[in-house]
């Protein structure tokens, strides 16, 4: 029952999208309101749809309904209850109907907040929508059908990959695609002022408002995906510039760009072109993203290979950029900047640069990851262009971004002076410099690391600095030191949200830096009782004990940990033997620490429990990237809340 | 120079120091993807390869106290022995597609410096007792050498 259900809700939301969009548009060119009301109504009934196919996928789940192929590949009669809800993203078909729910929700969002406030933009914005969300609609349809029928029904499933049996598995792909989804507002808006010509300012305000929550959880979803690498994978990385990685990184480089030039163009008018350029850009290597991912055209960790779902993805991709760009070119004497560019020194050119290099390290990856296609479709030559590669290229721009993030908020307007300069620069510059000879004189010889700390100093110096004198200037009209910042950071919610911001992302360039440049390994096999040591820690290996779990078997090793000071503590890494696979998957066991994480991985093993093998890690400062990702939720929080100046 | 020919050649200096990073990456980055035919065939000790192929059966030995890893890759033309320093990894096992990379020694051998065990497509468990061809597995290799 329940394949055929699914199906019909898939194609009928596909129908009530389709013509919704068209709805939306007709209304828009006709004037008329119902055709409007009805194209609502379809979103409405799409979204109700869409959540049906998710309530039907997850009560096959729970209720074991193996006729539904997606559930049995995807679950078996062992899998937790918990990990038989999330197994609805575990694959491509399910994580293509959790997108579509996404995108539907936003959808939603868009009718209820802009149908009354936007009445010009909004009838084309709802039509953009609608359009993209029957292209996933579609693919559910065709491609990729989440609710293809089995036959015959088997009597168990094959169950979820068990790399994916991890709390990161649940977050992870939400907020991957909430970050992916979410880039469709600003872009249908982007559309919706093209065509009804209104490229004013205020579709910039909602779509940096927009913006800045798509970026936040693409942002956190980069993060968590990091976590699940580090403390899933066992390698002690948390990333690898996987092909899959870029794809979701691009597009929070050009959303970040975008973040920083709409500034220009609020305040200077100008860069019009060119921030329309950016949200079309964002938006068309998400759906990039979701090609390399969903295609299987390229081979990583997360991507689920399938037939045909590539054609479809590239056809549209090709429509969203011909579409879009062809737009932008017909209303090009409109995007005229009204500004002109005074001074090199000044915040227009730091932003300027700014993009510059974000778009460069787009480029950067973008190539990185195309090359090895293109150079096996021409020349016919398999390589790869790895770590390294983007390491080398991009180190140089990241650390320039940093610099520029310390320029960017604190020089002057159309042209700094020399005495604005001095102001705001001298004492941050002087911190910068200081922090670094003092590192030099403990002992770091590392130049990339003392650059990264000379940098990460001035930047926090000119965000101390000018917090500093803006919470003094509020205690003059008579509040203590915490109600001056507090209200200081609700009064000016954007400029401080975006220090905060700043903040979070200089906590985790301390933690990328540290952790390449000081964290130590060493593998060994030690007989039972016999310790190792390695950078001060000694870890003892007690033995080994197995035991079966719901559904796979585990061989348990124990490891006491001490370092010479306060009393040890116990390690448990572990083998996990799922009954679906012939080899098993290590499972990691850590002590994480501000300073450092102590981090062990047990490989290979006597099955007597004489000896094992085991890999120790000291992982220096990486607790600092998800120290930094909740900093910059709370900067982002604060930036998306209403413009208090504003609404006062 | 007018301020926008300041702007242009400043945009210029950095768009061509970036494309200079990019080139140098490559050329220094690039590692080009074998198989053992067309590894023995021109074989250049100490230029950096990807090997990919099939762990011959009863080729694997593991030596825990040395932690010296060696077996054989082939691709069911030629065979290439491989030595590692280091556990073999999570889906690492006889009769599997394998990645290696490392770089071919004049003693003849394959010094391999990392190992990416090869992940069956869509976490597929083989059909029990079917052993897959080595087409099919060095088409999928060759498609992933992640």
């Amino acid at each position: 029952m329940i394949p055929e259900l699914g199906y019909g809700a898939t194609v009928a939301a596909l129908l009530l999208a389709l013509w919704g969009a068209g709805a939306a548009a007709a209304s828009a060119r006709t004037g008329r309101a119902a055709l409007l009301r009805s194209g609502e109504r379809a979103a409405v009934g799409a979204f109700a749809l869409i959540t049906a196919c998710i309530a039907l996928m997850i009560y096959a789940f729970l209720a074991f309904d193996f006729s539904v192929r997606y559930v049995a590949i995807n679950t078996n009669l062992g899998t937790p209850f918990y990990y038989r809800v999330t197994a609805l993203w575990g694959a491509l078909e399910g994580s293509i109907v959790l997108w579509a729910w996404m995108l539907a929700i936003y959808t939603l969002i868009v009718v209820i907040r802009y149908r009354r406030s936007q009445p010009e933009l909004y009838p084309w914005v709802l039509s953009v929508m609608l359009g993209v969300l029957a292209f996933f609609l579609l693919i559910m349809t065709i491609p990729a059908p989440p609710f293809e029928r089995l036959t015959p029904i088997p009597a168990d499933g094959r169950g979820l990959n068990p790399l994916l049996q991890d709390a990161g598995m649940i977050t992870h792909p939400v907020a991957l695609y909430l970050g992916f989804t979410g880039f469709t507002v600003p872009f249908a808006f982007a559309m919706a002022a093209l065509i009804v010509r209104r490229t004013g300012e205020e579709w910039i305000t909602i779509t940096r408002r927009w913006t800045i929550i798509a970026w936040y959880f693409l942002a956190l979803g980069l993060l968590i995906g990091g976590w699940w690498s580090y403390h899933v994978l066992g390698w002690g990385g948390y990333w690898a510039w996987d092909p899959v990685e870029n794809a979701a990184f691009m597009p929070f480089l050009t959303a970040t760009a975008f973040l920083h030039s709409v500034m220009v163009q609020e305040r200077r008018r100008m860069l019009k072109l060119w921030n329309l350029s950016l949200i079309i850009l964002t938006f068309g290597l998400t759906i990039f993203g979701t090609f390399l991912t969903r295609s299987g055209i390229i081979g990583s960790v997360h991507s689920f290979t399938q037939g045909t779902i590539g054609y479809f993805f590239l056809g549209f991709l090709a429509l969203v950029l011909l579409g879009s760009f062809s737009l932008l070119a017909s209303r090009m004497e409109r995007l005229r900047a009204e500004g002109v560019l005074d001074s090199v020194v000044s915040r227009e050119s730091t932003f300027l640069l700014n993009n510059l290099f974000l778009v460069a390290a787009t480029f950067t990856v973008f190539f990185g990851t195309v090359f090895p296609l293109i150079s096996e479709a021409v020349r016919g030559v398999k390589i790869s262009v790895g770590a390294p590669f983007f390491n080398l290229v991009n180190i140089p721009v990241f650390l320039a971004l940093l610099f520029l993030m310390g320029v960017g908020p604190l020089i002057a307007w159309r042209r700094a002076s020399a005495g604005n300069l001095k102001r705001n620069f001298l004492k941050p510059v002087l911190a910068g410099l200081v922090a670094a000879a003092a590192l030099r004189a403990l002992g770091v010889a590392n130049g990339l690391v003392l650059t990264t700390m000379a940098l990460v100093v001035f930047v926090a110096g000119t965000i101390a600095l000018d917090l500093f004198r803006a919470v003094r200037a509020r205690r003059r009209s008579g509040d203590n030191w915490g109600a001056a910042t507090w209200g200081l950071l609700l009064r000016q919610n954007r400029r401080y949200g975006g220090f905060i911001v700043h903040l979070g992302i200089l906590v985790i360039a301390l933690g990328v830096a540290g952790s390449q440049a000081w964290s130590v390994q060493k593998e060994v096999t030690l007989d039972k009782g016999q310790s190792m040591e390695l950078a001060g820690y000694q870890v003892r290996f007690d033995g080994l004990s197995a035991s079966e779990e719901s559904n796979h078997a585990k061989v348990t090793g124990a490891f006491t940990v001490t370092n010479g000071r306060a009393g040890g503590y116990m390690l448990y890494p572990a083998k996990k033997f799922y009954p679906q696979d012939q080899t098993p998957i290590a499972y990691v066991d850590y002590r994480l620490g501000w300073i450092e994480d102590v981090y062990l991985v047990l490989g290979d093993f006597a099955r007597d429990g004489s000896h094992a093998t085991v890999k120790l890690q000291v992982n220096r400062m990486v607790s600092w990237l998800w120290l930094g990702g909740l900093v910059l939720t709370f900067g982002a929080a604060l930036a998306i809340l209403p413009d208090a100046r504003r609404a006062a | 120079m007018s301020r926008r020919g300041k702007f242009v050649a400043g945009g210029l200096v950095i768009a061509a120091a970036i494309a200079y990073l990019i080139w140098a990456g490559v050329s220094q980055s690039v590692v080009y993807f074998v198989t053992p035919s067309e590894l023995l065939a021109a074989p250049t000790p100490s230029k950096t390869y990807r090997l990919g192929g099939f762990v011959q059966a009863g080729s694997l030995k593991w030596e825990p106290k040395s932690l010296d890893l060696s077996f054989t890759l082939s691709d069911g033309k030629a065979s290439v022995p491989v030595r590692h320093k280091g556990t073999p990894p999570d889906l690492f096992a006889e009769e599997r597609g394998a990645v290696v990379e490392g770089s071919w020694t004049t003693e003849g051998y394959f010094k391999a410096s990392l190992i990416m065990a090869k992940h069956s497509e869509e976490y597929k468990a083989p059909p029990d007792g079917a052993e897959p061809g080595y087409k099919e597995l060095i088409k999928s290799l060759r498609g992933n050498d992640k």
